[in-house]
């Protein structure tokens, strides 16, 4: 166990290293390069070649990355032109109004999608199956902005139930005390999550159903719910630890796209209006910490798993 | 199975594919047997007709803006409508079909031909080079892909074939990771030994022996990716990142109605969502039956 943690956080590490290599190419790749980005299309050659001297963009690249590296191993994410603000600051103030909707709206998934699936599984090619499966199928080739501007045009608009915009404050604090303005959002990013939770729970409960265990508890003349609940999805939970693991990538990008679409001032938003304003750091620093989250995700979820299932062992 | 005779040995057909009577009749029988692929292909044709033939028939003007006709509502001149530029909706939902189907398909194209030529080398060369290919997929796979999109899509020009190629650039892993897969459970088989055995070369191995093989993998996986590539492709239409004016595109179309959510313009907002939801249901419907299909065929043999 030791040993495949070692091992694991070593490969993390590397991933990781391997993504500040990607980005921080990107950025040289950039027409005219930073400089160019933070002055304007109008700066001087002069003006240009002083603003590189000065924060070291005329060194030779590699020690560019290295200094970049370094920084970054001491917290300094960089700071925001445009927003006159340092990356980190930013940060602080948005992560959490994203983690609370992210995590809002995986917690609503969960609860909602396994339900389902069982339910699909249990009554398999009958009418609820059917109607299920077919949701499941639009929510998933649904562009998740078009489904924030029906649930918009339905619920704020036509219907005036709820506010179109999610809650606009600058803390965590404002967000919670607005649950109104964030049902919307939050079941904008949900009902995604819910079909392909709800699709994965089927199979996985179908499979399961078939299964030894199963009949045994049957044949000792259980009740039905008590083995749907205490047996089936218990065992057929497990490989939802490695879906949500996997979805995180999902998440954080729908996330972006919901931010947008109900301007929720998160992190999502704050990477959607760099990415307007060119503000490269902000964009920079975004990509990481995105990439660390799906990586360490997927990590987490992995552990979870021999946790969860001593079965699996770990080496 | 019985011993394959010395012919089939020196005359390799693409493997086992067709020796056994056929992939590509067990799959086409399986898959036309399935009513959701068939709706898939009927409607994939239907809006491709729409888009591409639509435009020869009814004729709008998707370059020059009319503002003396903006945001009219749908009537016998505009059938759907004018958007705030006055550009016809149904005209600007073909321009917009076109652009959408093309970046879809293309970029579905290239990806998986990158993907395959990735993922064959690394599970075929096996080794160092299989590690360091493996581990390059994982890296750029835990870049959250619209971030990357965004990024990318900051620093080059937007035209149809950059927006081709940048989705195609994050778009090529997971067939990468599926062919190395498939290549790394076939290269093992004895046809593969026998034709090593016989002197065959890696590329020839490669390009006759495994990549036939893994071809209903492929495809299947292709044909997800256009589907996905469809949205991905909306989504930075939506946010701006997409196509420069006067080009059209669905996520465009929505991007500008959205302004108007509170006039009730509803048919800036209906169409071309609509458009969108059907096309990636077609290309989910088609994926998932070829899956089946190629189901079908792997429990027969």
């Amino acid at each position: 166990m030791t040993g495949y943690l070692l091992r694991r956080i070593g490969q993390t590490v590397v991933v990781l290293l391997g993504v500040s290599v990607i980005v921080f190419a990107l950025t040289h790749l950039l027409p005219g390069g930073p400089a160019r980005a933070i002055l304007g299309i109008r700066a001087t050659p002069a003006a240009i070649a002083a603003f590189n001297h000065a924060h070291g963009y005329d060194r030779p690249v590699s020690l560019q990355y290295l200094s970049y590296l370094n920084s970054l191993l001491h917290g300094d994410l960089g700071f925001s032109y445009t927003q006159n603000q340092s990356v980190a600051s930013l940060l602080a103030q948005d992560i959490p109004k994203s983690a609370y909707l992210s995590l809002l709206a995986l917690a609503i998934s969960i609860i909602v999608g396994l339900p389902l699936g069982i339910a699909q599984a249990v009554r398999r090619n009958r009418f609820l199956d059917y109607a299920v499966t077919t949701g499941a199928f639009l929510g998933y080739s649904m562009p998740v902005f078009w489904l924030g501007l029906l649930l918009i045009t339905w619920f704020a608009v036509d219907l005036s139930l709820l506010p179109p915009e999610a809650p606009q404050t600058a803390t965590l604090g404002g967000a919670l005390a607005d649950p109104a303005a964030m049902v919307l959002p939050v079941a904008a990013l949900a009902i995604v999550s819910i079909a392909s939770f709800s699709r994965f729970m089927r199979s996985a409960a179908i499979e399961n159903l078939a299964q030894d265990y199963i009949r045994t508890a049957r044949a000792k003349g259980l009740a039905e719910r008590t083995i749907l609940v205490r047996h089936l999805l218990r065992n057929a939970m497990l490989p939802i630890i490695t879906l949500i693991g996997l979805s995180i990538p999902t998440l954080v990008a729908g996330n972006l796209v919901v931010e947008q679409v109900f301007n929720y001032p998160g992190v999502g938003l704050l990477f959607f209006n760099a990415a307007l304003r060119r503000d490269y750091p902000v964009e920079i620093a975004l990509t990481l910490l995105g990439s660390a989250l799906v990586v360490v995700g997927n990590l987490v979820a992995d552990l979870a798993y021999g946790v969860a299932d001593p079965r699996v062992r770990l080496a | 199975m019985t011993a394959p005779s010395l012919d089939a040995l020196t005359l390799p057909q693409g493997g086992e594919v067709r020796a056994d009577g056929g992939l590509w009749r067990a799959m086409s029988r399986a898959f036309t047997a399935n009513r959701l692929a068939v709706l898939g292909i009927g409607l994939i044709v239907v809006i491709v007709l729409f888009c591409f033939l639509g435009p020869l028939i009814y004729h709008t003007d998707q370059v020059y803006t009319n503002l003396a006709a903006a945001n009219l509502p749908p009537s016998a001149a505009h059938p759907l409508g004018t958007d705030y530029l006055g550009y016809d909706e149904l005209g600007r939902l073909m321009a917009g079909g076109q652009s959408s189907i093309e970046v879809g398909l293309a970029a579905a194209v290239t990806a998986s031909a990158i993907g395959v030529i990735w993922g064959a080398l690394a599970g075929y060369a096996g080794g160092v080079l299989d590690t360091v290919m493996m581990r390059i997929v994982d890296v750029v796979l835990s870049i959250p892909g619209l971030f990357i999109l965004l990024f990318v899509a900051t620093i080059i020009p937007p035209t149809l074939g950059t927006m081709i190629a940048i989705i195609a650039l994050f778009a090529w892993l997971i067939p990468a990771r599926l062919v190395r897969g498939e290549v790394l459970s076939l290269r093992s088989r004895e046809y593969v030994q026998a034709v090593t055995v016989m002197g065959g070369r890696g590329p020839q191995i490669m390009l006759r022996h495994l990549i036939p093989n893994a071809v209903g993998v492929i495809v299947v996986q292709a044909t997800f990716q256009v589907a996905d590539a469809i949205l991905i492709f909306a989504v930075l239409s939506y946010l701006g990142f997409g196509l420069s004016a006067p080009a059209a595109s669905w996520g465009e179309m929505l991007s500008s109605g959205t302004a108007y959510l509170y006039d009730g313009y509803w048919w800036q907002i209906y169409p071309p969502g609509v458009a969108i939801l059907l096309i990636v249901l077609a290309f989910n419907f088609v994926g998932d039956a070829l899956r089946d299909a190629l189901d079908v065929r792997l429990r027969q043999t």
